[in-house]
């Protein structure tokens, strides 16, 4: 079987004698043998370079189907055999319009391949990434071995500049990885014992022991190739419409191209074949097929980029839905701010509160428990162990502390009031944005805790990134509404959500829902439900494998300009498979009454070979312009010293 | 006299297309054959998939074998969106896609231009 780059070159050698012969014609020129020779190359193309087309066409046919290889078949079987009847009956022959319009197709199909191929390369180049083998220490012995042969728990060796083969924990030694092409962080990344490394990310000059904790599938790339995959063949909700007609266009076409002929020779009284040559121009000048890869390759090219910067688009729903967004929602912790909080301030008898706080926090999984227990470390304060611990959603944590029932969290947890004294310390440490907790022994409290959770660095410069884009920013916390105006004014927020219990914050996005389309962003375990209530969940940081589930956007990077860049990058793709239909269409709908011959009375018709180019360019153009996605501008990227941030104390 | 015969057949035609392409004609189903706890199925392109309808029962490894005897580039792949599958298919050699059967369901695959359509139903 010839590849279509060969029936290309085959109808091109083929029909060259007959472009110089239809040149020369007005000077006299004539091919050696006139029509029968025109005759004879046509048929070579025919038997040849046309003959899949002609296969495939009636492959379909028997199937009750029609394609673009049906129009193609019978346009240009139609005017092969019109002219063979003509040549056998001595009138005009139009072989070379059958001839030029297989190869003009031939053209646009092979350099429509050669472009698909390159549109999609996003996921190969993914793959490519990964780490061949790995230096495995086992029994002692250090082993080269495949990469699907390292199991969980193995002990990796990572020279300098070699690829790290897993996603694992350094336990010995440290160095700098390039992450870029995993989470499209620019920066090498320092990393030491305890760090997280992630797999086909590129160790510099130190070199490390580590452990492998996800292998195969479960590899953070290996997650996104399956997420980049489903996204580039799934479908924009805009193109079900096109299915609808790509369906029906072709039989559509077949009869538009009859009636073309009834029309012209019945009631117009034109000759057999003028009415012939618009039937043929009308079937060639329809091919569907800027239509049917208008979204496909955009959304290819779309995410494919978007993947290799860090930002992991769903589908074609989340992009188009992207599109509609109006409100943005961010969750405070770990989104806006660090998401790494520290103990700035104790009130009280320090180390009797630190005890308590510490002892209390030891088994907590709360965000706010590492701040304490880090200070309680570096207090050099031991923790005494708990008994009759509980988590109590949205209020603290209480227990048995020595014999004594303690508690640490919201004022929710007090039984006594809070002395004045105390009180006027919470608030005035809550003015400057930090989160006080009270620790307290039986149902009184002994004193406070102040934990600050700084914004990002770049968390002020997204937000009047968004806000440029015309959007309205919403913070949703759990924290209280003091706190929390404290960082929307130090970031520039519009409005606060506070005192959010985590069960409620899907309801909140659905109220907000009520207004305008809303995106989510956020990460951990609690986010889940309003990243899928969301319009848009733009899950950060890679997060925890539920965020990767919900998100509808997975941002690789915990970094908020992201957000910016991922909603940039989906509005671009989104309106450029808008604008990939529009030509499309218009290219048809226009394309069909001119070949037609409805504006013939003004002089403009469309020649079957013309068409035939027509067509080739018009799936080239489609194709041009979804590759053009990859060089767009998304704005700016720089990481430049946010607006507007206070020093704090 | 040519013209009304001619306007004749062009009416004619226009009936035969729109009862070829647009009439009910019923399509093609196969149940996979269930063989040492996994199960398969043949699909061959050309013109089209036959059988269209692939039906699976749910939980049972599954593979699915297409056969591309059409030359059209118009079916040289095969998309099922549903499961992030865009598969080339080279002509005339089978091409072997497993199929996750975890999630009962109606799954559609269709052609790279999504123009053909195939469905496959998980029970």
């Amino acid at each position: 079987m010839m590849s279509v780059r060969n029936r290309f070159i085959f109808a091109l050698v083929f029909s060259l004698p007959l472009l110089v012969n239809m040149v020369g014609m007005p000077f006299g020129f004539m091919l050696p043998g006139g029509a029968w020779s025109q005759f004879g190359l046509t048929s070579a193309i025919m038997a040849v370079a046309a003959w899949p087309f002609l296969q495939s066409a009636w492959a379909s046919f028997r199937h009750h189907h029609a394609n673009m290889d049906t129009l193609v078949a019978i346009g240009t079987v139609t005017a092969y055999l019109y002219s063979v009847y003509a040549l056998l009956t001595k009138r005009a022959v139009f072989f070379e319009s059958a001839a030029f319009v297989i190869t003009f197709i031939l053209l646009g199909q092979y350099l429509e391949t050669r472009m698909k191929a390159s549109a999609s390369s996003a996921v190969e180049k993914l793959v490519d990434l990964q780490a061949k083998d790995a230096e495995v220490i086992r029994h002692g012995q250090s082993v080269r071995i495949p990469l699907a042969e390292v199991q969980v728990g193995d002990v990796i060796r990572v020279r300098p500049g070699q690829k790290i083969a897993v996603d694992g924990e350094i336990i010995e030694g440290s160095s700098t990885v390039d992450e870029s092409m995993v989470t499209g962080e620019s920066m090498p990344v320092l990393k030491k014992t305890g760090d997280k490394v992630i797999g086909a990310t590129m160790n510099s000059k130190g070199s490390f022991l580590f452990k492998a904790s996800k292998v195969g599938d479960d590899t953070l790339l290996a997650q996104i190739v399956a997420m980049v995959k489903k996204a580039q063949t799934s479908h924009a909700p805009i193109q079900k419409t096109v299915d609808k007609i790509a369906d029906i266009f072709v039989p559509v076409v077949l009869i538009a191209a009859i009636a073309t002929f009834a029309i012209w020779y019945v009631f117009l009284g034109a000759s057999a074949v003028t009415a012939l040559l618009f039937a043929v121009s009308v079937v060639i000048i329809a091919c569907p097929c800027a239509l049917g890869i208008a979204t496909p390759t955009a959304l290819m090219v779309g995410t494919g980029r978007s993947a290799k910067l860090g930002i992991l688009i769903k589908n074609g729903e989340v992009l188009e839905a992207a599109n509609t967004v109006k409100t943005i929602v961010f969750d405070k912790t770990g989104t806006i701010t660090e998401g790494q909080p520290k103990v700035t301030d104790i009130v009280g008898d320090a180390p009797a509160v630190l005890r308590n706080a510490a002892s209390l926090e030891a088994a907590s999984e709360h965000p706010l428990a590492a701040a304490v227990l880090a200070k309680a470390k570096a207090a050099k304060i031991a923790v005494e162990p708990v008994r009759d611990f509980q988590a109590v959603a949205g209020q603290g944590v209480t227990g048995q502390v020595k014999g004594q029932a303690a508690f640490i969290g919201n004022a929710k947890l007090l039984t006594t009031p809070l002395p004045p004294k105390l009180a006027q310390a919470m608030a005035d440490l809550q003015q400057a944005a930090k989160t006080v907790v009270i620790v307290g022994v039986a149902g009184k409290a002994i004193g406070l805790i102040a934990i600050q959770d700084a914004p990002k660095a770049s968390s002020a410069t997204a937000m009047a990134a968004l806000k440029q884009q015309g959007l309205r920013t919403v913070m949703l916390t759990g924290d209280n509404q003091r706190v929390a105006q404290a960082v929307a004014d130090q970031v520039g927020i519009d409005e606060v959500i506070a005192d959010v219990l985590p069960g409620d914050k899907a309801a909140a996005v659905a109220k907000l829902q009520q207004t305008a389309p809303v995106a989510f962003v956020g990460d951990g375990i609690n986010d889940a439900p309003a990243l899928t209530t969301a319009d848009v969940g733009i899950a950060m940081g890679s997060g925890t494998d539920i965020a990767i589930e919900s998100g509808g956007i997975v941002l690789v990077k915990n970094d908020l300009m992201d957000v910016v860049t991922a909603l940039t990058l989906a509005k671009k793709t989104f309106n450029r498979i808008r604008l990939n239909l529009f030509w499309a269409f218009i290219y048809n709908t226009l394309g069909i009454p001119v070949a037609a011959g409805v504006f013939a009375a003004l002089g403009l018709v469309l020649s079957p070979e013309l068409a035939g180019l027509g067509m080739a360019l018009s799936s080239l153009s489609v194709v041009a312009s979804s590759l053009l996605l990859n060089t767009t501008k998304l704005g700016q990227r720089a990481k430049g010293l946010p607006i507007g941030q206070k020093t704090m104390a | 006299m040519t013209q009304i015969m001619v306007l004749i057949g062009a009416v004619g035609l226009i009936g035969f297309i729109v009862w070829w392409f647009f009439g009910k004609h019923t399509t093609a189903t196969t149940t996979a054959k269930v063989q040492n706890a996994t199960q398969a199925a043949e699909v061959v392109v050309s013109g089209g998939y036959s059988p269209e309808t692939v039906v699976l029962k749910q939980g049972v490894p599954a593979e699915l074998t297409f056969l591309r005897k059409d030359p059209s580039t118009c079916l040289d792949h095969v998309v099922f969106p549903d499961m992030g599958i865009n598969d080339f298919l080279p002509q005339d050699q089978a091409h072997t896609i497993a199929i996750d059967t975890t999630k009962p369901g109606n799954y559609e695959f269709a052609c790279g231009m999504n123009m053909f359509h195939g469905q496959l139903i998980i029970k």
